[in-house]
C-alpha cells in the first residue's frame, strides 16, 4: 500500500481514536519510563521474557488475556451505548460500529478466551500430573509470544491503518478485496494467523505432556479432571485449527494474489469459506469450554469434600465432546439453503451432543448431594453456572430446531444464546478456575469480600443485560444494527440490557480492585488452602521453579487427599532423597522470532516487501541458529533443592 | 526435558523403540516407486482414461500412503497404547468429514450458480 500522506497510515477523524492514541502513547513512556528508573530491563529480559518456566508463561498468558478482556469489555461497552442512545446523538458513527464488533468478537474469542485458558493449562496441568515442566518448555514460550505478537498485530489496526469490519468471522464476499479495500482485514487475517501457529503448538505441546510425563503410577483413568479436560480441549485444537489457517490462507490467497476462491465472481463461491470456516468455528467453542469443565470438576469435589461422581462416565462425556464436535457445523448456517436433508442430520447432530453436557451436569449435581459444601469464590462461580448454562444449552436446543432457526437467525436470540453459554460456561468457568488455582500460584488468596461484590455484579449484570436480549431477537432485532427507529418498540429492552452490560463492567473494576487489594494486604497461604484432592496441592505455593523436589509416586484417584487420609491415620512418608533434577534454560530465541513474525505480518498487511523479507530472513535465521544451540539444559544440585524446600518451609 | 527421558526422568514408555532395518527401507523404496510408476505410465500412454484414470490414482496414492506409514513412520512397531495410530484413525476419520461432508453441504448450494 502506498502511503502518500499521514491520515493513510494512522486512523483519523475520530475523537474516541485520538483519546486511545494518547492513552496508549502516555501508557508506553510509563512503562518505559518506570522500567529504565527501577533499573528492570535486565529483570524483565532475564526472569520474564526469556522464560520458558511454565507456570511464569502462565501467569504472562493471564496478564495478556485480562488485558484483552478489558478491550473486549470497552468494546461491548461502547456498543451498548450506542444502542441506547439509537438515534439522539450519533455517538459511534456505522462505520465505526462495524469496526468495533467486529474485534469484540475476534479478542473475546481469539485474545481473551483462549490465552486464558492457555494460562490456566500451563499453571496448572504440570503440577496436576507431578512433572517439572510441559514437554516442549521452549516451544512453549514460542507459542505465547506468537500468541501475544499476533494479538498486538491485530490491535494496532484500530490505530494504524484501521480495523477490520467484516464481522468476527470475515464472511466473504464482504472481507474480499472489493468491498473490504482497506488493511483492516489484513491485520485480521495476520493476526489470527500468527496467533495460530501458537495455538496449535500449545495443543500439540499439551496432549505430549499428558500422555509421556505424568508422575509414575498414573494411569490415565487416574488422572485429575481437569488434566482430562485439556487432553480433549487440545486434541480438537490439533484438528480444527488447521482448518481455519487453511480457509484464512485462501482468503489471503483471494486478496493478495487476486485469486478466486470465494469471490462472486470467477467461479469463486463465498458458501465455501462459510463452510470452512464454520468447521472450525464450532469445535473452537468446545475447545473454550471443555476445560471450563474441567474446573467445574475440580472445585465442585474439593468445595463438597467428596470424590468426583461418575468419573469415567465424565471422561467419557469429555472424549465424545471433542469428537463429536466436528459433526455439528452446518446448524450455524441452516439458512444458508443446503436443503431439508443436510439442515435435519445437522439438527439431530446437534441435538445428540447436548447429552454429554447435560451428564456432566448431573454429575456435578450428585458430586455435590450429601457433600459438606463451602461456599468460598470459586464455589460461589461453579454454582452460577450450573443454572445459566442450563438455560443457554436449552435456547441452543431451541436453535437447533432447524425450521424454527429461521426465525432466531442472526437475531439478538442468537446473541443472546451464545453470550449465554460463553460468559456462563466460558468465563465463569474461567474466573473459578482463577481463584481456585490463585493461592497455588501466587501464594495468596484473593480478598473475599471484594469477591463477593464482583460476582453479585457480574451475576445480576448478565442476566440484566442478556435476558432482554432473548425477547429483542424474537421482536425481530437483528444483530450487527447500530440503529433503530423508536416505532419497533426496542428502545426499552435494549436501554436495560446496557444497565446491565454496565453492571458487568464494575464487576470487572471490583476484580481489578480485589487483586490490588490483595497484593497490598497479602496473608501468605501454605501450600494446600483449599484442602485440596489433586498433586498441585502436594506443593509449596507458589510452586519452587522446578515444581516437585521428589516426582510423586501415585497411587489412586485424588492421590494427594489419599496421601493426607494415610497422614491422619499417622502413616507418614519416607524421608525425601534428592536427586539433582535436569532443568530447561531460559532462551531469548522464542520473543526475537516472534518479533519478526510481527514484522512480517506488519509487511504483508501493508504489502511492503521492504518489510517482508527481513521479516523472513529474521524467522529462518532464529530457527537456524536454535537448531545448532545445543546449550540448552542443566542439573539442578541437591544443595539448591534443599535450600529452596528450607525456604518454603518444607522439612528437608 | 523431553528430549532428555531416556536417562534420566522416570516417566516410562519411552524407551528405544526400533527403527527398522535396511531390508524394510529397501522394500519401502521399492513399493513407493512401483506405486509411483503405475499410474504415470499407465495414464501417459492413454492406457486408461476418464473415470478409471481417477480410479487407478486415487488407489496407487493410498496404497502409497499406507505404504510409507508402515515402512518409513513405522506405524506397526509402535508400543502401546499406540496413540499415533489412534490419533491417526481420527485424523482420517476428521478429513473424510470435511471432505465428505463439504461435498454434500456445497452440492445443494449449486443451484445459485
Amino acid at each position: 500500500m502506498k502511503i502518500t500522506k499521514l491520515s493513510d497510515f494512522f486512523v483519523t477523524g475520530d475523537p474516541l481514536i485520538y483519546g486511545a492514541d494518547v492513552a496508549i502513547g502516555l501508557t508506553m513512556v510509563a512503562i518505559v519510563v518506570a522500567l529504565t528508573a527501577f533499573k528492570r530491563w535486565g529483570w524483565l529480559w532475564r526472569e520474564w521474557l526469556t522464560t520458558v518456566d511454565h507456570k511464569r508463561i502462565g501467569i504472562m498468558y493471564v496478564i495478556a488475556s485480562l488485558l484483552m478482556l478489558f478491550r473486549g469489555g470497552v468494546d461491548a461497552l461502547l456498543m451498548r451505548t450506542q444502542l441506547a442512545l439509537p438515534d439522539s446523538m450519533e455517538f459511534l458513527k456505522p462505520d465505526h460500529y462495524n469496526d468495533i464488533f467486529t474485534t469484540h468478537g475476534v479478542i473475546m474469542i481469539l485474545f481473551m478466551a483462549m490465552p486464558l485458558m492457555f494460562g490456566l493449562f500451563n499453571l496448572v496441568v504440570p503440577l496436576q500430573i507431578g512433572a517439572r515442566d510441559v514437554a516442549f518448555p521452549l516451544l512453549n514460550s514460542l507459542s505465547f509470544w506468537l500468541f501475544f505478537m499476533g494479538a498486538m498485530l491485530f490491535n494496532v489496526s484500530f490505530v494504524i491503518g484501521g480495523s477490520p469490519e467484516a464481522g468476527w468471522l470475515a464472511y466473504p464476499p464482504l472481507s474480499e478485496k472489493m468491498f473490504s479495500p482497506g488493511v483492516g482485514q489484513d491485520f485480521y487475517i495476520w493476526g489470527i494467523q500468527i496467533s495460530g501457529i501458537g495455538s496449535l503448538m500449545t495443543g500439540i505441546n499439551f496432549i505430549v505432556t499428558i500422555l509421556k510425563m505424568r508422575a509414575p503410577g498414573m494411569k490415565l483413568m487416574k488422572m485429575p479432571m481437569f488434566t482430562w479436560s485439556v487432553l480433549s480441549s487440545c486434541l480438537t485444537i490439533i484438528l480444527a485449527f488447521p482448518i481455519l489457517t487453511v480457509t484464512l490462507a485462501l482468503l489471503f490467497i483471494d486478496r493478495y494474489f487476486g485469486a478466486h476462491f470465494f469471490t462472486l465472481d470467477m467461479g469463486g463461491n463465498p458458501m465455501m469459506y462459510i463452510n470452512l470456516i464454520w468447521m472450525w468455528g464450532h469445535p473452537e467453542v468446545y475447545i473454550v469450554v471443555l476445560p471450563a469443565f474441567g474446573i467445574f470438576s475440580e472445585i465442585v469435589a474439593t468445595f463438597s469434600k467428596k470424590r468426583l461422581f461418575g468419573y469415567g462416565s465424565m471422561v467419557f462425556a469429555l472424549m465424545s465432546i471433542s469428537v463429536f464436535s466436528f459433526f455439528t457445523w452446518a446448524h450455524h448456517f441452516f439458512t444458508m439453503g443446503s436443503g431439508a436433508n443436510v439442515n435435519a442430520f445437522f439438527a439431530v447432530t446437534t441435538m445428540i451432543i447436548a447429552i454429554p453436557t447435560g451428564v456432566k451436569i448431573f454429575n456435578w449435581l450428585f458430586t455435590m448431594y450429601k457433600g459438606k459444601i463451602t461456599f468460598e469464590l470459586p464455589m460461589l462461580w461453579t454454582m452460577a453456572f450450573i443454572p445459566c448454562f442450563v438455560v443457554g444449552g436449552m435456547t441452543g436446543v431451541m436453535l437447533s430446531v432447524a425450521p424454527a432457526d429461521f426465525q432466531f437467525h442472526n437475531s439478538y436470540f442468537l446473541i443472546a444464546h451464545f453470550h449465554q453459554v460463553l460468559i456462563g460456561g466460558v468465563v465463569f468457568g474461567y474466573f473459578a478456575g482463577l481463584y481456585y488455582w490463585w493461592p497455588k500460584v501466587f501464594g495468596f488468596k484473593l480478598n473475599e469480600k471484594l469477591g463477593r461484590w464482583a460476582f453479585w455484579l457480574w451475576n445480576i449484570g448478565f442476566y440484566v443485560c442478556f435476558m432482554p436480549q432473548y425477547v429483542l431477537g424474537l421482536m425481530g432485532m437483528t444483530r450487527r444494527v447500530s440503529s433503530y427507529s423508536w416505532d419497533t418498540g426496542w428502545w426499552s429492552w435494549n436501554f436495560v440490557s446496557t444497565i446491565g452490560g454496565f453492571l458487568m463492567g464494575i464487576g470487572f473494576l471490583f476484580q481489578v480492585w480485589q487483586i490490588l487489594h490483595s497484593i497490598k494486604f497479602m496473608k501468605r497461604v501454605k501450600g494446600d488452602p483449599w484442602g485440596g484432592r489433586t498433586l498441585e496441592w502436594s506443593i509449596p505455593s507458589p510452586a519452587p521453579f522446578y515444581n516437585f523436589a521428589i516426582t510423586p509416586k501415585v497411587e489412586g484417584r485424588d492421590d494427594w487427599w489419599r496421601r493426607k487420609e494415610l497422614a491422619a491415620q499417622g502413616i507418614q512418608d519416607p524421608p525425601p532423597k534428592y536427586e539433582p533434577i535436569h532443568m530447561p534454560k531460559n532462551s531469548g530465541t522464542p520473543i526475537v522470532m516472534s518479533v519478526f513474525w510481527f514484522i512480517l505480518g506488519f509487511g504483508f498487511v501493508f504489502d511492503w516487501l521492504w518489510l517482508i523479507i527481513p521479516g523472513a530472513i529474521g524467522i529462518a535465521g532464529t530457527m537456524l541458529y536454535h537448531s545448532f544451540n545445543y546449550d540448552t539444559d542443566y542439573y539442578v544440585t541437591v544443595d539448591e533443592i534443599k535450600k529452596t524446600e528450607a525456604k518454603a518451609g518444607r522439612v528437608v | 526435558m523431553a528430549q532428555h527421558h531416556d536417562t534420566h526422568a522416570p516417566h516410562g514408555g519411552d524407551a528405544h523403540e526400533s527403527h527398522g532395518s535396511m531390508k524394510s527401507y529397501v522394500l519401502g523404496f521399492v513399493l513407493s516407486l512401483v506405486l509411483t510408476a503405475i499410474p504415470l505410465i499407465l495414464v501417459l500412454n492413454d492406457i486408461v482414461t476418464g473415470n478409471a484414470a481417477d480410479v487407478v490414482l486415487l488407489v496407487t496414492a493410498v496404497l502409497q500412503f499406507v505404504v510409507q506409514l508402515f515402512f518409513f513412520m513405522h506405524l506397526k512397531e509402535e508400543k502401546k497404547p499406540r496413540y499415533n495410530l489412534m490419533v491417526l484413525l481420527l485424523g482420517l476419520v476428521i478429513v473424510l468429514t470435511i471432505v465428505a461432508g463439504s461435498i454434500w453441504i456445497m452440492k445443494y448450494n449449486m443451484v445459485s450458480h
